[in-house]
């Protein structure tokens, strides 16, 4: 069991490093929606689930680079688009309810998706290949990574670093971060609360699809898809600090690292060393490792 | 003193039920009368979960991890440990409770959202071992074909064997409702700093409530595990707590029978709805947003505050007010 | 009986208690006043434990209780209504003070006894000496804002407290409600011997009722003495009666 080398131990290492960052592009959008709303989004994971399906549907239509670099576009603005029309017709109506309510219609929500993903596209598993140019893999520091691995070890941090501008830099980001503590004070000044969250769901949920289509390459698109990344991404996004971007990296490192390391150390009971991770997380820091950001 | 005189009509009513309800197998085909043991099963394990969301206030967002590590303990005991039924029925139910006692006592530490949240992480850890440990509980295939004991093996017997335990475990939390213990719990739902400014340990009076609720959601594990003769990992799965959240929420979660109504709608429509088409899920998920808009009481609160402004103030009455 | 020493207590920079001093003696009735800000609720948390000084002492009968928890601190005799009507509002009126009452019985964890047979007389007893016998059925949040805060007393009566803390007990009464709070209270004082310790702004109402005032101004203590020693001190004049609060 532990004979293990140094360039396994290296490749391993840039598993868990892209695995990271793919959870982190992924919950990105659910710590964000986290921090202005104050509800945890159940929705997320089917958000992310259309994504996925979305963009194997577009490099169907359109073949070859140009299909997957469209689908890249397209499907996160498809689930944008779902979010939007959920949002406005129903969730927005219950922001003056208590959270539990809230929580409970984006389950309710991810429900109904997740039958209308069945609906739609059916039961069989799915798949997507990514551009030819990602073919192969490269080696950095003696160890091999898949190149679209590398990709995405590349895009995490830049997705961190646009969507830290955005919440904190412009206008519309920073009247966001007020409503999220102090949601009448910012009614108060004339601003309408109710579009600001409207923003923030939508942005939220367009990440979700974006991750969905970026992901989409790396595992095989099934229904299931959602329930098994919304624990993990609820649990990521609990030990980085409600709401807290940096957390959310935080959270998906120690998320992705000890998964990865598990593999080589005990391979059947893998994916029990991430949750045994978030166990003792929580007991020594209950709120999360960073700040929340209410 | 304070009783009214509903409480007789009520009495009577649940007498008249439970006779409909001895009666029943003997007319109903096997289907049915599985179906309503299944009710009963689910309805304990909803009234359990209410004991400490509806009526203690906490944010129990993982209650079938108790559920199934209950059913699993019991399925476990016969089949890999060789030990009569009768005791494993007996022992699983505790097994739940000491998990229960230390997750709670975990979780019981923090509150609303971080303590559901613990709980989550934590269930979750139990089911990733569960589901990985394939050696002893074959992981996702399950553990199937438990062998009962020819008392309770056939369809009929099994319905008795557990509406039996059902009623018994729904007076023994009917009491405890109406217990001071019961009372002093749904004072801390409402308002616990107060409880503490009067004297009360609150958290220690939470984790008793969450021992207990656990121990009755062990015994609709076992039950489970009794009727189905199979337990699999998705008895754990936090998709199914937040079903049962649900039902509690469906029958309206600040009343006592209110879960039971939830459990029962919910599985009645479940078998129904699946004669017709697969998309249950799609269902259920504009069930609860129907619930949410229009009947956030529940199917029980909504009855009892239209008895209410038709005259009948029941202050002491089963609504738990 | 209740003694306050040197009482300090900061949130993230900010002071909100800077020494304190308070004494309460037995029977007494003890009054804060202060601007508001001053730290007064911060004062009656520190005692009731919702809140741990960073440094300074509170004594009761002789005992150390600053570091207690709040039901810790209820059982050594201590009770406390709060400043934002703090009551069970999904229960009704009876069962909010019975839950208190059984509480102080150490009867709220029995099991198997139906609750609405136990401590009926004492919890009767006690809305009856508040007057709201005649609303035990309704639910406490159906009742009116000035009802809630006497509920709210009721509610602290239940645990048969020696020394009762009452975080401005006549908050948005109207001036009828406020001198029938009054008069409770100096009846409870009076005829049972209560010790009584209560922080308003309303300046009729303390300099009528209280037979000792203690003044708060950014969490210190300025003075503590007899109203008319008050009302004569420089002090006070400057940092607070003049033309700030006079009611």
């Amino acid at each position: 069991m532990l004979s293990i080398d140094m360039a396994a131990l290296g490749s391993q290492l840039f598993v868990g490093l892209s695995r990271s960052m793919i959870l982190f592009i992924v919950c990105s959008g659910l710590s964000y929606v986290l921090g202005v709303l104050r509800v945890p989004n159940v929705a997320h994971g089917s958000l992310y689930m259309i994504g996925a399906f979305s963009a194997f549907s577009i490099t169907k239509l359109v073949a070859g680079p140009a299909g997957f670099w469209l689908a890249l576009i397209l499907a996160p603005l498809i689930v944008a688009a779902v979010s939007f029309v959920a949002e406005r017709a129903l969730f927005c109506h219950l922001y003056e309810r208590e959270h539990l309510m809230l929580l409970l219609f984006t389950f309710a929500l991810s429900l109904i998706l997740g039958d209308l993903v069945k609906i739609i596209w059916g039961a069989e598993y799915k798949s997507i290949m990514s551009p030819a140019a990602f073919d192969g893999s490269i080696t950095v520091l003696g160890a091999s990574i898949p190149k679209y691995n590398f990709f995405l070890l590349i895009v995490g941090p830049f997705v961190a670093l646009a969507l830290w501008l955005f919440a904190n830099k412009t206008k519309i980001g920073k009247i966001a971060r007020a409503a999220a503590v102090d949601r009448e004070m910012v009614g108060a000044v004339g601003i309408n609360v109710s579009w600001v969250f409207a923003f923030a769901f939508v942005l939220g949920c367009f990440l979700a699809g974006l991750g969905g289509a970026l992901v989409a390459p790396t595992v095989s698109i099934t229904l299931g898809m959602d329930h098994n990344l919304i624990i993990e991404a609820f649990l990521i996004v609990i030990i980085g600090g409600l709401g807290n971007l940096w957390g959310a990296m935080v959270g998906s490192l120690i998320f992705g690292l000890t998964q990865a390391f598990g593999v080589l150390f005990w391979p059947q009971f893998a994916i029990v060393f991430p949750y045994m991770a978030v166990v003792i997380v929580l007991l020594w820091r209950p709120k999360g490792l960073l700040k929340s950001v209410w | 003193m304070r009783k009214n005189g509903s409480n007789t009509k009520t009495i009577l009513f649940l007498a008249a039920l439970a006779v409909v309800l001895l009666f029943l197998p003997s007319v109903l085909t096997r289907f049915y009368t599985y179906i309503l043991s299944l009710i009963f099963v689910t309805a304990l394990l909803a009234m359990s979960l209410n004991m400490v969301v509806g009526h203690g206030g906490l944010f129990q967002f993982h209650h079938c991890v108790f559920y199934g590590v209950g059913a699993y303990a019991f399925a476990l005991m016969i089949t890999k440990a060789g030990l009569p039924m009768w005791i494993s029925f007996i022992v699983a139910p505790f097994v739940s409770a000491l998990t229960g006692l230390i997750i709670g006592w975990l979780c019981v530490r923090l509150t609303k959202l971080y303590f559901g949240m613990l709980q989550i992480s934590l269930g979750s850890l139990i089911w990733a071992i569960i589901f990985r440990w394939y050696s002893l509980t074959h992981g996702d295939d399950g553990i199937h074909g438990i062998p009962m004991p020819d008392l309770i093996a056939s369809t009929t017997s099994a319905y008795y064997f557990i509406f039996l335990f059902f009623v018994l475990c729904l007076v023994v939390m009917y009491l405890i409702f109406k217990s001071p213990f019961g009372m002093t719990l749904q004072a801390m739902r409402d308002n616990p700093d107060r409880c503490a400014a009067v004297g009360i340990n609150v958290r220690r009076h939470q984790l008793t409530a969450i021992v207990l609720a656990t121990f009755f959601a062990g015994i609709a594990g076992v039950l489970f595990a009794v009727l189905e003769r199979t337990v699999f990992p998705d008895l754990l799965f936090w998709v199914l707590s937040l079903e049962v959240f649900i039902m509690c929420l469906l029958g309206g979660w600040f009343t006592f029978a209110g879960p039971a109504v939830g459990a029962a709608i919910t599985v009645a429509l479940r078998t129904f709805v699946g004669i017709y088409t697969e998309y249950w899920t799609l269902v259920l998920g504009v069930l609860l947003i129907l619930l949410i808009f229009f009947l956030p009481e529940g199917v029980m609160g909504f009855i009892y505050s239209k008895m209410e402004s038709s005259g009948q103030r029941d202050a002491a009455g089963p609504r738990g007010v | 009986m209740l003694r306050v020493e040197n009482l300090y207590k900061s949130f993230d920079g900010f002071i909100a208690v800077n020494g304190a001093e308070l004494v309460v003696e037995k029977g007494q009735r003890v009054a804060v006043i202060g601007p508001n800000g001053a730290g007064k609720t911060t004062l009656f948390n520190l005692i009731t434990g919702q809140l741990k000084p960073d440094r300074g002492k509170v004594t009761f009968n002789g005992e150390n209780i600053g570091t207690l928890p709040p039901h810790e601190v209820c059982r050594r005799g201590i009770a406390r209504s709060f400043q934002i009507a703090n009551i069970f509002h999904r229960l009704s009126v009876f069962k909010n003070v019975q839950v208190s009452v059984l509480s102080r019985q150490k009867k709220s964890n029995t099991f198997f006894h139906p609750a609405h047979r136990m401590a009926v007389q004492e919890t009767d007893r006690i809305l009856e000496s508040v007057g709201l016998l005649d609303k035990v059925d309704d639910i406490a949040g159906s009742l009116s804002h000035g009802d809630q805060r006497i509920l709210e007393i009721a509610i602290a009566l239940g645990t048969e407290p020696q020394l009762l803390i009452l975080d401005e007990p006549t908050a948005g009464m109207s001036p009828d409600e406020t001198a029938a709070t009054m008069g409770l209270i100096r009846r409870l004082s009076e005829t049972q011997g209560l010790t009584i310790l209560f922080c308003e702004h309303d300046m009729d109402v303390v300099f009528n009722t209280a037979q000792s005032i203690m003044v708060m101004h950014y969490g210190k203590t300025i003075i503590q003495a007899t109203p008319e020693e008050v009302r004569a001190n420089r002090t006070v004049q400057e940092a607070y009666l003049g033309g700030e609060e006079d009611a």
